[in-house]
């Protein structure tokens, strides 16, 4: 198993969909091939296309906000001693997280194909949010589905995408969470295939969803690779790009233009969620060694059991409480590009605790997995180092979990 | 494999000038025993059965079999059981076809090749995989011919005219047609004349390939295709053990008048 140079890591893939010859692929029922197909046709059309790239471009600086800043963090670098931290201020882009990336392009690629509907999945309601946003632009009908333990629990979100007009359709299958939305988003897709558009809110599912994902966070990267020429004058020499990992879309954004680079120039570091520090249950396949299996239309790794019966998972931040992984993410993990490792519910409070202490920075709990790796690699490093954490999301949604776990308003 | 029990099935019922009938249970539910007995009892009216091995995360199955699979995995059915209640059932009625239903995940876990083993030695006529399409299934289903089991391709109405004919070719004594966009237990949102005009397009390339439809079919709507080969019922089952669970009546005599009934209004 080897990466390309030179390559999008999107299209690094063979004729079934496969990265590294067993990662992704297309598990879908028949019903979908032929919506599937017609949008790879539809979205390998798009991306050639100049008109169509002028008009992303187009909305992702004058309508999600790009570019997004970069920052060092002083006060927290100085703290912690050791390597420099600095921050891509991603939560900055319309609505409060990467997500809108992937809406708007999604949204883009329903209305030249035509179609009036829009369904998405969500977990933290980031992904749903950004949808009925996007949708609401580009005067989409949006259906919103949503485990019902989330929509308890990410409230700020959910208000967001009512006033934006989206329907929520609360899941009450399995855990209630994340894996059930996406089920059940895939279960009415199934059923309305002919006139409805479905996104995926992160690089997962079948093969052309989390290509598509990519492609739409890919513009993180690139905003950074300028803004680190910029800053620095060319590229130093020891970065750390430190994202958190749930489905993988803004791990796979924020790294997209690193991967070609050396990983000891460059080391890409994935940080999933350990869930409660005494729990069993948690939401991280790769740094957790799960074994590969089929969730979602696509081969990655997975939290299950022997059967192939899939885990339900735990984890404090609704955005990555998620049993599979992007197979992207278990490509870089196999082919040893980058490291994955996790931090406990805990860890991440701490680290948001300490975040929001020293700097005026508000990352959701999701990024916090990020800073906790961060925070502990830090003191380690040298002075040079260049530690890099994506905050691709805002607290704003998480003012519940935080006041009663932390005691306190964000 | 034209002398398969499947195929030699679907020449009685045409001989007897009626659609062969084709029930689907899910394994374990709600116990072990209890599915066990519901297949012996059922299979006195159902021509085929479907037996399906569950698995929690279902994409393209509606509330009706998702809550069945639940109730069994809850029940602590594992494959292994599922071989033995296919065994079991063999013992006593070696002429009926089984059909095992499921996803690929679980099969992929167990080892391809095992599971196809496995089948062979508890005497499973056909396998049907619902999230491995054509082209992909393509060396599954050799694996699965050469052991004398049937791999039953899907078609679906997304499905275009090229891959219909693909499909057709690779297909083996039976395939599935699915008469709606849907999940599976969704309201018959399509007129019957319109699927058998779907359906008709499938037996014009190659009539000797026995097609059954499945998707939405009730004892309200069975009458009005049998002109198909053969037709899957089986969100009505599954919803008939939830109620009969929920009213605490015997499932197995509840589940077997429904079939009774089915049979009737296709005879």
């Amino acid at each position: 198993m080897k990466l390309k140079k030179k390559v999008s890591l999107i299209d690094q893939h063979d004729k079934y969909g496969f990265w590294g010859g067993k990662f992704g692929g297309s598990f879908i029922p028949e019903t979908l091939k032929k919506p599937i197909e017609d949008l790879t046709v539809k979205f390998e059309k798009l991306r050639k296309d100049k008109k169509f790239i002028k008009k992303r471009d187009f909305y992702f600086q004058n309508y999600i906000g790009s570019p997004t800043s970069f920052v060092k963090l002083e006060n927290l670098s100085s703290h912690l001693g050791g390597a420099q931290i600095w921050a891509k201020v991603v939560s900055e882009a319309n609505g409060g997280a990467h997500k809108i990336y992937n809406a708007t392009v999604h949204a883009l690629i329903c209305k030249s194909m035509g179609k009036k509907y829009i369904v998405g999945d969500t977990g933290a309601g980031y992904a749903g949010k950004m949808l009925s946003m996007a949708a609401k632009k580009f005067g989409l009908k949006c259906k919103i589905f949503m485990g019902a333990k989330d929509i308890r629990r990410q409230k700020p979100n959910c208000d967001a995408m009512r006033k934006n007009g989206a329907e929520i359709v609360p899941v009450y299958s399995g855990s209630q969470t994340l894996v059930d939305a996406v089920s059940e988003c895939m279960r009415y897709w199934v059923s309305n295939c002919d006139n409805t558009h479905m996104c995926v809110g992160s690089t997962v599912g079948p093969n052309i969803f989390v290509k598509i994902c990519g492609w739409s966070t890919a513009q993180i990267s690139r905003e950074l690779k300028n803004q680190l020429i910029k800053e620095f004058k060319k590229m130093p020499k020891k970065i750390k790009l430190i994202n958190c990992v749930g489905g993988g879309s803004s791990a796979y954004g924020f790294w997209s233009e690193f991967i070609d680079y050396n990983k000891k120039q460059i080391e890409l570091i994935g940080v999933e969620a350990g869930g409660p520090k005494n729990s069993k249950l948690h939401a991280a396949p790769l740094s957790r060694n799960a074994k590969i299996g089929i969730l979602h239309g696509a081969a990655s790794y997975v939290c299950q059991n022997n059967e192939g019966q899939i885990h339900e998972t735990e984890s404090i931040s609704a955005g990555l409480d998620y049993p599979g992984v992007s197979p992207i993410h278990c490509f870089l993990k196999d082919t040893k590009r980058a490291r994955y490792t996790f931090a406990t519910d805990e860890e991440a409070l701490n680290a948001y605790e300490l975040v929001t202490k020293f700097e005026k920075l508000n990352p959701s709990l999701e990024p916090s997995h990020a800073f906790a790796e961060a925070i502990k690699i830090a003191p380690k490093l040298s002075e040079d180092t260049i530690c890099i954490v994506n905050s691709c999301g805002d607290a704003k949604k998480d003012r519940d979990i935080l006041k009663q776990r932390l005691g306190r308003n964000s | 494999m034209s002398n398969s029990l499947i195929h030699q099935t679907f020449k009685i019922t045409k001989n007897e000038n009626r659609p062969a009938l084709l029930t689907y249970t899910v394994a374990g539910d709600n116990t072990k025993k209890k599915s066990l007995e519901i297949l012996k009892s059922i299979s006195n009216y159902a021509d085929i059965c479907e037996l399906g091995f569950p698995h929690n995360t279902p994409i393209a199955d509606g509330g009706q079999i998702q809550t069945s699979a639940y109730r069994a995995i809850k029940n602590g059915i594992k494959i292994n059981d599922v071989f033995s209640i296919v065994a079991q059932f063999k013992k006593l009625k070696k002429n009926k076809p089984i059909i095992l239903m499921g996803y690929y995940n679980m099969i992929y876990q167990y080892n391809e090749n095992k599971f196809i083993k496995k089948c062979q030695k508890s005497k499973v006529d056909g396998l049907i995989v619902v999230d491995l399409p054509f082209p992909e299934n393509k060396t599954f289903a050799k694996k699965c011919k050469k052991k004398n089991i049937n791999f039953i391709q899907l078609i679906s109405p997304t499905t275009s005219r090229t891959r219909l004919k693909q499909i057709i070719k690779n297909s083996h004594d039976m395939i599935y047609y699915i008469s709606m966009l849907s999940t599976t237990g969704g309201k018959l949102k399509v007129s019957p004349k319109k699927i058998l005009e779907e359906y008709s397009k499938i037996k014009k390339q190659n009539s000797s390939k026995n097609v059954v439809i499945g998707f939405g079919i009730t004892e309200k709507t069975i009458n009005s295709l049998k002109k198909a080969d053969g037709l899957v019922v089986g969100s009505a089952i599954c919803k008939e053990i939830t109620n009969s669970i929920k009213k605490r009546q015997n499932t197995v005599t509840n589940v077997t008048n429904v079939v009774k009934r089915l049979k009737n209004k296709i005879l």
